[in-house]
């Protein structure tokens, strides 16, 4: 309605801006990576601003050092760089070094998903939930809008530990007019549905919301659940808002079936001891240099709406839920 | 024993005082042999433990804890006043478990249990170790975050120095040419860098392998301050790494000693397979009796 929508990054450095002028403890470090806001912080704050260059194990092992000297830091740069061109030293400086000193390291990654859509896999990310969720002691969250980008911000600055935001590139629009959801919840119901509920991350809340109004149209009802949180969500509020539901789908942005968080619901069902059947959607696994918009692209690797719908109709059918029209 | 144990003591005291002078009086070739014996005697009894490349460094880790180059309080091993030691070279620093139990970080009963079930003394160590700062062994890390904590001290005005303990072959790794750039860019002159330049990595002479080529001449190239010395002449060691200390000229610093892997066994110094030969238990036994 009224909000205007803005890039993550923009709304969460903005937040840090102002929290840095007052917080001299808090250290930003980038590996040659920009923002408008961050014009600003490199002016304004020269002392607890660095820029690492191309450098990403640098860029970790250089977080690691301020972290363990107190400082808060907040580490940057586009998501599969600092996710996979450093995993060994997130693992080792970040992951096994927090679980015996205390660290506040914020990774923060831009460019989820297809979000740099002319770039090509290079700069597109379809892994790093997978491996980033990986590492036991490390935090992963993933917002689907700005509001929830800039929320997170006060939880990086609290609490200790390392921590992975996975930021759009794009501007996405508002999902929360009425306030960022409960951050440590870790997931919000948008809708609720009859037989299914859709769980959906980042960018893919926005296509899930699309599918579940156009599925209402002809008659299947479908829950649409945000997950923003990735690892530590509130399990038992999980369950419980699952357990009504025979048929679980599960949509993301990252490849399907290679340890996302369609693997991270399959044991989360299992674990629960939850009956529900799950269907999981993701990319097709396997890299492709077409060009396209973003929602072209997500047509060709099965995640875009129309997909989504079709593959929502197929599993509905499978577990013996039938629209209204009889459509199949 | 005790006697080694209550000098040490007094070495620390003489720490906090920050009188380098008087620490000099300490026995630094006397205190390496024995640690040397020491590390013997725990790959005696832990043979999956690295020997070769924890013989390398001994004279560099004697001069840093107990000639006064590094202050620290063995009952507080994050004293915000400490300085710092990041030891890189992991697998290679069992050396340091006899150093560190003297010290008092641990109890040297300890050093009877390496790699049992229950110790903390493992054959590659951990930062659960007190003494130990970071992760250690999995290589090329460890110039990285003493860089980070370099950058930390300096725009926190804090006085305390970063030393970082690497070997040459680790010098392979990208990732250490990542923080020597940004180390020299960013002036951190409170860092320095040991290199243990042993020669050796796990297969054979660096040399051989994949050349460092000069060290010195290169990391000069890059900005740094380097200086060369005798690895297994400790006062020289000691002079150096004083005199790296001390330097604060707005560059990085580097001290490359020369040394040699498996340093004083038969069979095993500078072989080019040193890093996996472990020395029969009977040729062990024989120079723990000589030594005694």
């Amino acid at each position: 309605m009224s909000l205007k929508p803005r890039a993550m990054r923009d709304a969460f450095l903005e937040r840090l801006y102002l929290e840095m002028k007052i917080d001299e403890k808090i250290f930003f470090i980038s590996a040659d990576f920009g923002s408008p806001v961050l014009d600003k912080i490199r002016a304004d704050l020269p002392n607890r601003f660095v820029n690492v260059g191309i450098a990403e194990q640098n860029l970790i092992n250089v977080s690691a050092g301020l972290a363990l000297e107190g400082y808060k830091v907040f580490a940057y740069a586009i998501a599969p760089f600092i996710t996979m061109r450093c995993f060994e030293q997130i693992r080792v400086s970040l992951a096994l070094l927090s679980q015996v000193r205390p660290m506040n390291v914020n990774l923060i990654g831009v460019g989820a998903g297809y979000s740099y859509v002319v770039s090509g896999p290079t700069h597109q990310c379809y892994e790093d939930l997978t491996i980033m969720r990986a590492l036991p002691s490390v935090q992963v969250m993933s917002p689907s809008d700005h509001l929830v980008a800039e929320s997170m911000f006060n939880h990086c600055i609290d609490n200790i530990g390392p921590k992975y935001l996975r930021f759009d590139a794009q501007v996405l629009p508002v999902i929360y007019e009425n306030g960022a959801p409960d951050l440590y919840r870790g997931f919000h119901v948008h809708r609720e549905g009859k037989s299914l509920c859709l769980l959906a991350t980042g960018f893919m809340l926005h296509t899930a919301l699309e599918a579940a109004a156009e599925l209402a149209e002809i008659g299947i009802e479908i829950g649409v659940i945000d997950l923003y949180v990735i690892s530590n969500l509130d399990e038992v509020a999980l369950k419980r808002v699952l357990s009504s539901y025979p048929g679980v789908v599960s949509l993301e942005e990252g490849f399907r079936a290679r340890g996302g968080i369609d693997s991270m619901l399959f044991d989360f069902l299992g674990r629960m001891g939850l009956t529900s059947k799950m269907y999981n959607i993701g990319v097709d696994p396997g890299y492709r240099f077409e060009l396209g918009s973003r929602a072209e692209l997500h047509e060709q690797v099965s995640i875009g709406v129309n997909a989504v719908i079709s593959q929502i109709r197929d599993f509905a059918d499978s577990i013996g839920i039938h629209s209204k029209s009889g459509a199949s | 024993m005790s006697g080694i144990y209550n000098n040490c003591q007094k070495v620390v005291a003489m720490l906090e005082n920050k009188n380098i002078r008087q620490t000099m009086n300490f026995d630094l070739a006397a205190k390496a042999k024995w640690v040397w014996k020491e590390t013997l005697r725990i790959h005696r009894r832990a043979p999956e433990t690295r020997i070769a490349s924890s013989l390398s460094p001994i004279e560099i880790f004697v001069s840093l804890y107990y000639g006064g180059i590094l202050s620290f309080d063995p009952k507080q091993p994050y004293l915000p006043d400490r300085d710092r030691c990041v030891i890189s070279k992991g697998h290679g620093s069992i050396s340091m478990y006899p150093i560190l139990a003297d010290l008092g970080f641990f109890g040297m009963d300890e050093l009877e249990r390496v790699c049992e079930t229950g110790c903390f003394l493992g054959g590659i160590p951990d930062p659960v170790i007190p003494g130990y700062e970071t992760v250690n062994g999995s290589l090329g890390h460890g110039l990285g975050v003493a860089s980070g904590m370099a950058l930390g001290l300096m725009r926190s005005k804090q006085p305390q120095n970063v030393f970082v303990i690497t070997g040459d072959g680790e010098m392979h790794e990208g990732a250490n040419w990542e923080a020597i750039m940004f180390a020299s860019q960013y002036g951190l002159d409170n860092l320095n860098l040991v290199i243990d330049n042993n020669g050796i990595s796990m297969l054979g002479y660096t040399e051989e392998i994949v050349s460092n080529g000069d060290l010195s001449s290169r990391l000069s190239s890059f900005g740094w301050e380097c200086w060369e010395v005798d690895g297994h002449d400790v006062s020289a060691v000691h002079a150096a790494l004083m005199r790296s200390k001390s330097t604060r000229i707005g560059k990085p610093k580097a001290v490359i000693a020369h040394t040699r892997k498996g340093h004083g066994v038969p069979g095993l110094e500078n072989a080019a397979l040193s890093h996996i030969l472990n020395p029969k238990p009977e040729l062990l036994d024989d120079l723990l009796r000589e030594f005694e």
